[in-house]
């Protein structure tokens, strides 16, 4: 099946071309649209009309895929930046140290890997799109890309510096490819200039990119 | 994928539709059961198969649809005359709708 | 946690193992390309887990297997690696995935 290109109106950003879709088109409406939105509206309906689902279930997921942001990852970060015996159990078994927090890991477990002056790390499922989605909800696009997940891995220097980010050359750039039942988490390093700053100002600085490892915390003005 | 060429990393982002969100809400629900009806290993195996022109076509999610079809129709849980049957009637209404 | 703790496990942290330079053509495998026929480092046991070339299928994956996390050299991996020789990355495999490395 062919898809429609949507219009769209001055948009000068690249974007990969590896699909016949623009995901920058406005949004029309709501509703589906084209033949695969028909499709998954078909299959959602005919599934409960079978009972595999009810409407509420379908609607409580939408509410918990909703619920998940970066905000999650943020409070652990903060956290472990200002509790040294949190963050030690939280490298030794991320699953547990986040539900202490309130956090639920529903995976096997959570790696946290920490960034130190001698190790920089960042996170990559190069065969699909794994993803710690339980603390920084869905990934963005270019996680997904077919650029990221093939570059990433063999030259991840370059890929970070399209992110705008310079690893030292003397540093180690540890690639995690997040291939079975881990999730992996980076702890960014805190920055000068934080200290005694409250949870609340930590979080701010503790981006989605620093936690997949695409960039470093730093301080805004 | 990895270790293959490919072009430079777009930064750019689109937020998640809500007929996407309604796509991977349905994957979760078939996973509710004890037996789930379709896992995320059988998702993953879906889009491996979808032949490679169909791939590069297709979005993110639109893969996990037709991944996820694919897979109930394997197994019997839909057919696919009834999934046509549906989406024709749900265009129709549509275009009742927008008429 | 220990990661791998009474686990029966054939490898060890620690431990070189290469990876199977084995290339089936049709199944759902989680061993990237890229890595098969490499030699690493086993960094942690992660546990026991339902094999996904079966689960992908609509078996049972059973018995459960062991996943290792192996960290390989960069400069190994890739000939033609552009970074420090330090350079690392972590994949997850599986034991019926590796073997003792020859050292």
């Amino acid at each position: 099946m062919t898809h429609d290109p949507h219009d769209h109106e001055g948009h000068d950003h690249p974007h990969d071309d590896d699909h016949g879709h623009d995901p920058h088109a406005p949004i029309k409406a709501k509703e589906p649209d084209g033949p695969y939105q028909f499709l998954a509206e078909a299959v959602r309906e005919l599934l409960i009309e079978k009972g595999y689902f009810t409407a509420d279930q379908h609607r409580a997921f939408i509410e918990k895929i909703d619920s998940r942001s970066p905000a999650l990852g943020a409070k652990i970060v903060a956290k472990a930046w200002t509790d040294p015996k949190f963050k030690q159990r939280l490298l030794d078994d991320g699953k547990k140290a986040c539900a202490e927090l309130g956090v639920d890991v529903v995976v096997a477990n959570l790696v946290v890997i920490e960034n130190t002056p001698a190790v920089h790390n960042v996170v990559v499922c190069t065969l699909c799109s794994c993803y710690p989605v339980f603390v920084l909800g869905r990934p963005p696009d270019w996680y997904k890309s077919a650029a990221y997940r093939s570059r990433v891995v063999r030259d991840p220097r370059a890929v970070l510096q399209e992110f705008g980010t310079e690893i030292a050359p003397g540093r180690e750039v540890r690639v995690h490819d997040s291939t079975a039942d881990m999730r992996y988490l980076v702890l960014p390093m805190r920055p000068w200039g934080t200290e005694g700053w409250s949870a609340a100002q930590l979080e701010q600085i503790v981006t989605r990119d620093t936690m997949v490892g695409v960039a470093e915390c730093r301080v805004r003005s | 994928m990895g270790g293959q060429p490919a072009g430079p990393v777009s930064l750019a982002e689109h937020e998640i539709e809500p007929w996407e969100k309604r796509i991977e809400a349905i994957l979760r629900c078939l996973q509710l059961r004890a037996a789930p009806v379709v896992t995320v290993d059988e998702l993953r195996r879906g889009i491996e198969q979808l032949p490679p022109g169909i791939y590069d076509k297709l979005t993110y999610y639109e893969r996990w649809i037709a991944s996820i079809t694919n897979i109930l129709v394997e197994k019997g849980v839909l057919s696919r005359a009834e999934i046509d049957r549906r989406i024709a009637a749900l265009k129709a209404a549509r275009a009742r709708e927008t008429a | 946690m220990s990661w791998g703790a009474g686990i029966a496990s054939r490898f060890r942290p620690g431990e070189k193992v290469r990876v199977a330079a084995r290339f089936p053509a049709q199944g759902h495998i989680r061993t990237p390309f890229y890595i098969r026929g490499k030699t690493g480092v086993v960094e942690r046991i992660c546990g026991q887990f339902h094999n996904p070339e079966e689960l992908a299928f609509g078996k049972p994956g059973e018995p459960a297997k062991v996943l290792y996390r192996v960290r390989f050299d960069q400069a190994h991996v890739w000939p033609d690696y552009r970074g420090n020789p330090a350079d690392k990355v972590d994949v997850e495999i599986f034991e019926h995935w590796l073997e003792p490395a020859k050292s």
